[in-house]
Formats: C-alpha cells, structure tokens, sequence
C-alpha cells in the first residue's frame, strides 16, 4: 500500500521535482531511497517498541545478551549484515528459502531486501531512543491509571505510550535518518540494480566508479547532507519537547 | 466491615495486621515513618501482595493466599497518593474522568463542586498549585465511584497553607458522600481534624485501635507520643459565648466548664477537645486570685513517671473523660499525688485554640 504510494508518486511527483532542478536518474534514487527508508522504520517500529519495553521493564534471565545482540548491527562491520543477511535471507538462505516455497516472498535482489537491511541496521538506534523514553515515564502514573480500574492493556495505551511517544517519533527519525545512509549490508545483500535497489549512496557509488561523473556525485552527496540535516534537526527538536513533558510528569 | 488478616515481609519489618475497621467515616492509620502505615494501604490497594492471609472488604474477596489476588483494577478502591500523580497529558477534566466507567454528571458535578475545582477543568496538571492537584487528584479517585478510599499522606507534601486550604474539602467529604476512608498520617493535628476511628501501627504491628478519644487517651499511645507532645481529647457540647470577652464556654459530659478562645459557631454536635498535657497543672484545693479560667474536678486514675525520671505523667478521670497532666516529680511529691486523690485540674484558656477543636461525626 505504501509502495503502491510511491510508486504511484514518483510518475506524479517526478515532474514537481523535476523542477527543483533534480534529473530522473535522482529522481529515481531519492524516491527509492525514501520507500526503502520509510517501510524498514514502520516495519520494524512495532517489535522496536517491544524489544526497548522489554530492555526497559522488564528483569528476566539473559538480558545482557539480549541487549548485546540487539546492538549488535551498530558494531559489525555492515558487509557482516549484508553477508549474514545473504547466506540466510537469500533465495537459497535457510529462512529465505523457506519464505520463498509458503509464502512468494523474495528478499533477494529486489527492494524489500534493501528495507530488511536498512531495517536491521538501524534497529538499535530506534530501541535506544524509545527504551530511554520508556525509562523516563513514571511508573506511579501507571500505579495511579490501576488504581483508577484501568487494566494493564489499557494503561500502556493510554499512559505509557503516549508519554513515550516523543521518544517514539524521535527513535523513527534517526532509524530514517541511518537507514537513508545504509550501504554497505544492501550492496551486499541486495547488489546495486538501478531502479530497484540503486539507494542515493549507490547510486553516489556509481557514479565515484565512473570517471568524469564527480559533478553528478556531488549534487547526490549535497542532497544526502541535506536530508540527514533535517532529520537531525526534527529528532532534537522533538527529544526537547518530550523533556519539557516529562518535567511537568507529577 | 473491612476485615485483614495478612503478613508481608518488608526488608527489616514484619508488617502482621490482624484486625477489623468499620466501614464508615474516616479511620486513621497512624505511625511513625517506617512503621508500616503505607505497606498497609498498598497491600489492601493491590499494588503489593502479602505473603500470606486473606483481605475482605464486606463481603467481597479481594484477597487469599495461592487463591484470590485482584489487581488493583478490580478492587473498586480509591487512591490519592501522597504526590497528586496526575497525568501530564491529560487536561484536568480528562484526569477526572479517567477512571469514570459510566457518565454521571450528577456526581460530576457535585464533586467538582465539593472540591472547588470548576475553574480548573480546561487546564493542564503543569499549571495547577499543590493543592489545586492534590483535589484533582481526590476528585478523580472520587469519580470511580469507589467502596472505599485509601489516602496515603495526602497532605504531607504540602506547605502549611496549602494544608489549611485542603483540609476543609476533606472534612465536608466525609461527610457528604457516605465513604469509608482509610487515611494514613502521622500528623496528629490531621487526625484530630478528621478521624473517627484509628488504629496505630508500631513495627509493623496494630497496637491498638478503636474510637479516636478511646485510642488517644490511651496508655498504648502514651510511649509513641513524645512527652512534650502528649495531650487528650474530651467530648463537649458549645454552651455559650462570654458577654464581654471573646471566649465561648463548652460543657462537658460531667458537668465541667470549660472556656475556649475565640467565639466558636453554635452547633448541636459533638466537639473534640486537644488539650496538650504540658497545659494542664493541678492543685489540691481551689485557689484564689488565678488567671487560669478553667478548673475542672476530677479523680487521679494513674501515675506514671517517665524514664529518664524529669517528668510524671498523672491520668486524671474527668467523668467518662480522661485527661492527661505533664508535672514534675517535685511537685508530684510535695502535694502527695496518689491513685484516688480528689484534685483539680487548672487548664489555661489561652492554650486551647482553633486547632484544637473539631467536630465529632
């Protein structure tokens, strides 16, 4: 539905952008670039919510670990993601193959491995920001919601997550922000398939192959820092706001 | 009847209550800190669990060992905390009706009103006082209609004037919706402004409990009070105010006088009297040419010097009444204050004021 958008858009969108002085060629990659980065946060964003409950309520054997795998992305080297990612996620991998036969679905060479890869890679930087937020609400508010004949259920919605939802927007931010940036893991996984695959830091890869295409290269580069600059912005903005909220917490 | 029969281990304490409460008006739990007073109104909210016993709250289960344990969403008891615990993103009004399962602008209405909070509803928690939350927080326990209502320590963490400002609203509540409330304190002035009933807790134990006036007076209270702040309560009816100065005279069961400062209301009920023991002195006759207004006769009942020897202790019978006297042993000597001597009691009027009086529900 929300490639359908996209892909939708970008016929749409192609001849608004076009204006702003941007070539198909960046056109394509942009647009790509933002359906990859845009499914790998809201897919992962309701097991991100989990895991960062989990890491920040809940006590239970193993957790170390847990915590340590889950970070695990932001401290390999990210051709380790795009390999492991291969030899288990690929048409032939021991997941991707058994995906493949019950349910159609390919990682393989086609964008949705690039969001899985994108989605992994920034994982933890998404947990970190919304577990910290989670940390952060109190927990006699949830006492009092009890109280009040609230269930638990009921609680998390109407409490817990809603004084966590800055951290929530903010965590999405930067896991889009990392996942714009991905390369190494989706060449990895994914190759470099103009119009499928080709994100703007593969696309910039190209084009610093191509001898003479510095100029081209420059200009992605540019909307790269441009983006990311936003994001950044938009994420501080709003991690200040949930600490003006959670000072008037009493 | 609230019936509770539980143990619960706390790191150094025991907390072991057996014990049963009456479900109407205000019971007082009283303790020093540490003695058990807000483990108690957590394990009968169902935000802690005993290690064993069971809990009844009139006919209804709410808990029994390996059987029953509701969560506190099932309890149907109302909570304010010590802090007002509001929710920060939810308007005043939407705090109120958090817990509110069936419209009712009826008691809407009337609670907002009984708390005076009717200009704060469109506000946000960040912008109310201390005690503008505390009766946000007292209102939207109210609004769930709840069996019963636990207060830890309501007004503890307010400053004093905000405590003079809140505790009218608690006393009119009481009164107007038919709610037991179990209120914790260890403020006696709180008490004597609220309580009917009260129970002391010392180290995780009930020492004793029953009538405010019979557990005030009582000898089981005496060592939890610090010397200098032991006092009784006796009953009186408003009688009369001076013609000339402003004091009003209270009757007492016995017959007693006794002249209060400041013209207090008539009123039909029942008041209570604090009367510190340090105010009390005695004599042996009556005597002549004395500022003290009041002279009450009585009967001393027991003697009890204290540990360290500075101080003795008299108990004097006043009718039905009890009323304690702080003296020196010298004095205890040379006027040979024993068990059954007829004496009477000289109270300074100056010393009783309006915190010391409250009316009996």
């Amino acid at each position: 539905m929300l490639s359908d958008f996209f892909l939708d858009s970008s016929v749409l969108s192609g001849s608004v952008l076009n204006r702003f002085l941007l070539s198909d060629y960046e056109i394509a990659a942009l647009l790509l670039s933002l359906k990859v980065s845009s499914i790998a946060v809201i897919a992962s964003l309701p097991l991100g919510i989990l895991c960062a409950w989990l890491l920040a309520r809940v006590e239970f054997p193993g957790k170390a670990i847990f915590d340590s795998i889950l970070h695990l992305p932001l401290v390999l080297p990210p051709v380790v993601v795009g390999y492991l990612l291969l030899i288990s996620m690929g048409r032939k991998g021991f997941i991707g193959q058994w995906l493949f036969d019950w349910f159609g679905i390919s990682f393989s060479f086609s964008w949705r491995g690039a969001a899985l890869a994108s989605a992994i890679v920034s994982f933890p930087l998404m947990v970190r920001a919304i577990r910290q937020s989670f940390e952060t609400v109190d927990i006699r508010l949830e006492q009092a919601a009890r109280t009040l004949g609230s269930s638990r259920w009921r609680v998390f919605l109407t409490i817990t997550l809603p004084l966590t939802s800055p951290g929530i927007v903010s965590g999405m931010i930067i896991a889009f922000a990392r996942s714009l940036g991905e390369f190494g893991s989706t060449i990895t996984f994914v190759s470099n398939i103009p119009g499928e695959t080709r994100t703007i830091p593969l696309a910039m890869y190209s084009f610093i192959e191509t001898p003479g295409a510095e100029y081209e290269a420059m200009r992605l580069c540019i909307i790269s820092i441009i983006i990311a600059l936003a994001s950044l912005l938009a994420s501080q903005w709003l991690t200040q706001k949930a600490l003006q909220r959670t000072a008037s917490a009493c | 009847m609230l019936s509770i029969n539980i143990e619960k281990r706390l790191g150094q304490l025991q907390l072991k209550v057996d014990t049963q409460l009456p479900l109407q008006g205000i019971t007082a739990v009283f303790g020093r800190s540490g003695a058990g007073k807000t483990s108690l109104v957590n394990l009968l909210g169902g935000l802690s669990t005993p290690d064993k016993g069971e809990i009844r709250l009139g006919d209804k289960l709410l808990y029994q060992q390996g059987k029953v344990n509701l969560p506190p969403e099932k309890r149907n008891i109302g909570y304010v905390f010590q802090e007002a615990r509001l929710f920060p993103h939810y308007s005043v009004k939407g705090n109120l009706n958090y817990g509110v399962r069936q419209d009712n602008p009826v008691l809407f209405n009337k609670v907002v009103q009984l708390l005076g909070i009717e200009k704060l509803l469109s506000r946000y928690p960040i912008t109310l006082s201390g005690g503008e939350k505390q009766r946000v927080a007292i209102g939207r326990a109210l609004l769930t209609s709840p069996d019963m209502l636990l207060m830890d320590e309501p007004l503890a963490s307010l400053d004093l004037p905000r405590k003079r400002e809140l505790l009218p609203y608690l006393q009119t509540l009481s009164q107007e919706l038919a709610l037991p409330i179990m209120y914790v304190s260890h403020s006696l002035d709180e008490i004597l402004q609220l309580a009917d009933y009260m129970l002391v807790l010392h180290q995780g134990n009930v020492i004793a409990q029953g009538a405010l006036s019979e557990v005030w007076n009582s000898e089981q209270m005496r060592p939890w009070v610090p010397m200098q702040e032991l006092s009784s309560l006796l009953s009186a009816k408003v009688a009369d105010r001076h013609p000339d100065y402003p004091m009003t005279r209270l009757v007492m069961d016995d017959g007693n006088h006794l002249w209060v400062s400041g013209h207090l209301a008539a009123t039909e009920k029942k008041l209570k009297v604090r009367i510190q023991a340090n105010h009390v002195s005695v004599c042996t006759e009556i005597p002549r040419g004395s500022s003290i207004r009041n002279l009450l006769k009585g009967e001393i009942k027991e003697v009890y010097t204290s540990d360290n020897g500075e101080q003795v202790q008299l108990k004097i019978a006043l009718g039905r009444d009890e009323l304690w006297a702080n003296i020196t042993p010298w004095a205890c000597h040379e006027l040979q204050l024993t068990q059954g001597k007829a004496i009477y009691a000289q109270i300074k009027g100056v010393t009783m004021t309006q915190m010391d009086i409250a009316e009996s529900h």
